[in-house]
């Protein structure tokens, strides 16, 4: 029997909502949703940083035997283009969605360690000014991102670059770390009563899965990287042949990190992807638990094909044949999500908006990427491949033509859920066609010119050899592209203040994030919900059933209930209103400045050791360092005993 | 406070309301030490990797160089079998430390808080004198790839026990201030299993770099 008991509804403030403005409050802020804003602008930011990269890289290739740019501000920029992209700008917008909308889609009020959230925020936030400043002065590494030894030693690289590569990414990997431990830890404790593992929404899984690649890959690269700032600085010979040590040491270690990497950039697109095909298809994910499986066996799969990297190197036919076949193996769960996808939409009444039609492109893009990626897998045809623009073209498919699109994706998806407001739809379909047709003319003839034997990493080349109009093609599709990411950056900027009011569903989504209102209240659900199926929404829908207390708000009276069983009746305030939490009865995390002054002392600690190789009066400012490791160890005291946390 | 919420009171006052049941910090800590196990495993294979190579200055065992010379080995086996000893009793002294706060033994707490932060400083106190004594015998980061993996390793290794030392003390204080009660010893805990994997950790690379030639 139902026991029926009225709670008296508690009074909407007249006042204006519970919610601080105003810079100081953005700085020390410790909720999920203000850290994924931050994430998503600042990442937005780095984007077109790198694109401008991306740009003077284009430029100089436009015609032959040009003098645009020199070759040492050529390798400066093709470095930084990867690592702005990689770590500034592809993996902080895929952490601005884990941030905003994992808590939201497991039904929780925040994650598992608000203020740690905060320090991985600050910390990326710092460490990317810092390889900001080395691009601007240009002082930024010359070596390419995978930074092989022994051209990153001090004898062959004596200026303050490869610091900047060596710090900058020590200080971006603390930060994607500390988040990884974070977010394991809320997704795997912090889900709303009745969520399984098995009813989990798929991007939370995928976020599971990306978080565990995350903290076991970057603690090799942390490793990897502390050994070549010894070098550089202690004098050790780790990756110095000429004193006994061994490149193929640094090779091995970076691609423990590098290929992981990968699939921590293309592993959240998946759920990105598999959460926008059912709700524009209106039918639940085609072989959900499949998707699972294939998800954490590539996961698992990505650890054990590093060397593929290396057929170059002469490991020998016995290392050749396992890499080949291990990375061969990673074809076939890719294949499976692939047909999965197009499953899902198979019988579906599709709705083609921007974020479909990215979806629909991704699968599209990312699978020439993939095959692409197996003819690599091939060792013999990759002797041939490797080292040309075949490999652009090939990493490209699989980074702009997968995450990119999938991050655009989940822009225009989760946008209207973030700000309350839609993106526009004719600006998003311009910006659609402008972004496939920009990226299939820039890249797609890179596959010939790699043919052709065009090597990458080589800042001009001759005239006579029948690459000219294919680089001017491809220069072309680059500057398209720049145009059609101009206009989303408008599209963005315009729906913030005009955009048509979104509602709690404007997509008739299923997951969790969807029931409660857009931009959801600081404390995210008024009730816990109880989670019965893997779509809750579609769910409560199909059997009319009351669902989540906030999916309801438009209706004057709702019910709460325990295990399926009315058990009590609230009248609500309309969501307007947005109650504050205290109200409420909910506790918060107060808002804390220790975590960007624990960051600050960290870019200290660690910054201030490049100054050992600068000249003039910015020379050896150790004494920053110690002033850094003093600022961290008094944050952390103070950190640890804060009240209220 | 909603009536769910007076309802998982009700069936869980425990307050052990996380999906797994697990505190939020413990597996936190759990996950972190996955990390760790990868950042020491890369500085392990590194050294393995480099392991009889560069055959320059002082090396770890007797054995021959190039030149046919005998040499001497650096490593002093018995001396570090005795500092290792004493890291091990401190993982005892942690335990008995949690067993303390966990029965609210206050005096018990702060002995062997203190106790295992002490061992640990001895063990530290072995590691100064034996790079010191390295350091005159001609073995340096920059001599050999040997001197290299070796301090690299080694120093990671105490600069853990050096943050243990701080973390144990830090709780010790906190037990003199009469602020550490049974209702706190997840703290304990978790920090026993930061100390309890230094220890093991340290047994991995004591039988990978001293035992084995």
């Amino acid at each position: 029997m139902a026991s029926t008991a009225t709670v008296a509804a508690p009074h909407a403030h007249a006042a204006a909502p519970h919610t601080e403005t105003g810079v100081w409050s953005w700085i020390t802020t410790v909720d999920h949703k203000r850290i994924g804003i931050l994430y998503f602008f600042s990442s937005i930011f780095y984007f077109l940083v790198g694109g401008i990269e991306a740009l003077f890289i284009r430029t100089q290739l436009i015609v032959p035997e040009n003098n645009f740019i020199s070759a040492d501000t050529y390798n400066q920029m093709f470095t930084q283009h990867a690592l702005t992209m990689i770590f500034l700008a592809l993996m902080p917008l895929t952490a601005a969605f884990f941030n905003y909308i994992v808590p939201l889609q497991i039904g929780a009020r925040d994650v598992a360690f608000p203020r740690l959230n905060a320090l991985s925020y600050w910390v990326y936030f710092f460490g990317g000014l810092m390889l900001l400043f080395a691009a601007v002065t240009k002082m930024a590494p010359n070596v390419g991102w995978f930074a092989y030894a022994p051209i990153t030693e001090r004898q062959y690289n004596p200026g303050p670059n490869v610091d900047f590569y060596v710090l900058g990414l020590q200080i971006v990997g603390l930060s994607s770390i500390l988040a990884g431990i974070n977010f394991i830890v809320t997704i795997l404790n912090m889900r709303a009563p009745g969520m399984r593992l098995m009813r989990m929404p798929i991007f939370t899984w995928m976020v599971l899965i990306t978080q565990v690649l995350i903290v076991t890959a970057m603690a090799v690269f942390t490793i990897a990287i502390t050994q070549l700032m010894f070098d550089r600085m202690f004098g050790t010979t780790f990756f110095d042949p000429a004193r006994g040590g061994d490149p193929l040491v640094w090779q091995h270690l970076f691609w423990m990190f590098g290929h992981p990497e990968v699939y921590i950039l293309i592993i959240p697109i998946f759920g990105i992807i598999s959460e926008v095909i059912p709700t524009f298809s209106r039918k639940p994910l085609f072989g959900y638990n499949v998707m699972v499986f294939a998800s954490v066996l590539i996961g698992w799969l990505g650890w054990g094909v590093w060397s593929h990297h290396m057929f170059a190197v002469g490991l020998g036919p016995i290392a050749d044949a396992f890499f080949a076949l291990s990375t061969m193996l990673i074809a076939i769960p890719t294949g499976i999500k692939i047909f999965n996808w197009i499953g899902t939409m198979w019988g579906g009444s599709i709705r083609f908006t921007t974020s479909m039609l990215y979806a629909v492109a991704f699968i599209a893009m990312f699978t020439l990427g993939g095959i692409s990626g197996v003819m690599h897998s091939v060792a013999p045809s990759d002797l041939q491949q490797t080292d040309t623009y075949f490999v652009v073209a090939h990493i490209h498919y699989v980074f702009f033509g997968g995450t990119v699109l999938g991050l655009f994706s989940g822009i225009y998806y989760w946008f209207p859920k973030i700000f309350g407001r839609l993106l526009d739809e004719k600006l998003g379909k311009i910006h659609f066609v402008g972004t496939l047709a920009g990226m299939n003319l820039a890249f797609f003839p890179m596959h010939f010119l790699g043919m052709y034997g065009q090597p990458r990493r080589t800042f001009t080349y001759p005239g006579d050899l029948g690459w000219n109009w294919m680089n001017f093609l491809s220069t072309m599709g680059a500057y398209l592209m720049a145009l059609s990411t101009l206009v989303l950056v408008w599209n963005v900027i315009r729906s913030l203040r005009k955009g048509a009011i979104a509602g709690d569903n404007p997509w008739g989504a299923a997951t969790l994030e969807w029931s409660i209102p857009s931009p959801p209240p600081v404390y995210n659900f008024r009730d816990i919900p109880m989670v019965h199926s893997r779509m809750p929404l579609w769910e409560a829908d199909a059997n009319k059933e009351p669902g989540i207390p906030h999916g309801k708000v438009a209706e004057d009276v709702n019910s709460i209930t325990v295990g399926g069983t009315q058990v009590g009746e609230i009248e609500y305030p309309d969501s307007e209103s947005k109650m504050s939490a205290h109200d409420l009865g909910i506790h918060l995390p107060p808002p804390s400045y220790w975590p960007v002054i624990l960051a600050f002392g960290i870019l200290m600690t660690f910054g201030s050791l490049i100054f050992r190789n600068l000249d003039g009066a910015l020379h050896n400012l150790w004494f920053l360092s110690v002033a850094g490791v003093l600022l961290v160890a008094v944050s952390i005291f103070k950190w640890a005993f804060e009240p209220g946390h | 406070m909603s009536i769910v919420n007076a309802a998982d009171h009700a069936a869980n006052p425990a307050h052990l309301d996380t999906s797994t049941g697990l505190d939020n910090r413990k597996m936190a800590f759990w996950t972190f030490i996955g990390s760790e196990c990868l950042l020491f495993g890369s500085l392990i294979a590194t050294y393995l990797a480099y392991k009889g190579r560069s055959l320059t200055g002082p090396l770890p065992h007797a054995g021959r160089t190039l030149g046919g010379q005998e040499s001497q080995g650096i490593l002093d086996i018995p001396l570090t079998s005795l500092s290792t000893f004493v890291l091990l009793m401190s993982s005892l002294g942690m335990v008995l430390a949690l067993a303390a706060v966990q029965r609210a033994d206050r005096k018990g707490a702060i002995l062997w808080l203190f106790t295992t932060a002490g061992l640990g400083l001895v063990f530290l106190g072995f590691q100064a004198y034996e790079f010191n004594h390295f350091y005159h015998a001609g073995l340096t980061l920059q001599t050999n790839l040997f001197g290299s993996t070796f301090f690299l390793l080694t120093g990671f290794h105490g600069a853990h026990v050096f943050v243990g030392v701080i973390y144990l003390s830090t709780l010790g204080m906190l037990a003199v201030k009469n602020q550490l009660g049974p209702e706190r010893s997840m703290s304990v805990e978790i920090a026993g299993l930061y100390w309890h994997f230094v220890d093991v950790i340290w047994i991995v690379i004591f039988a990978l770099v001293y035992l084995i030639k």
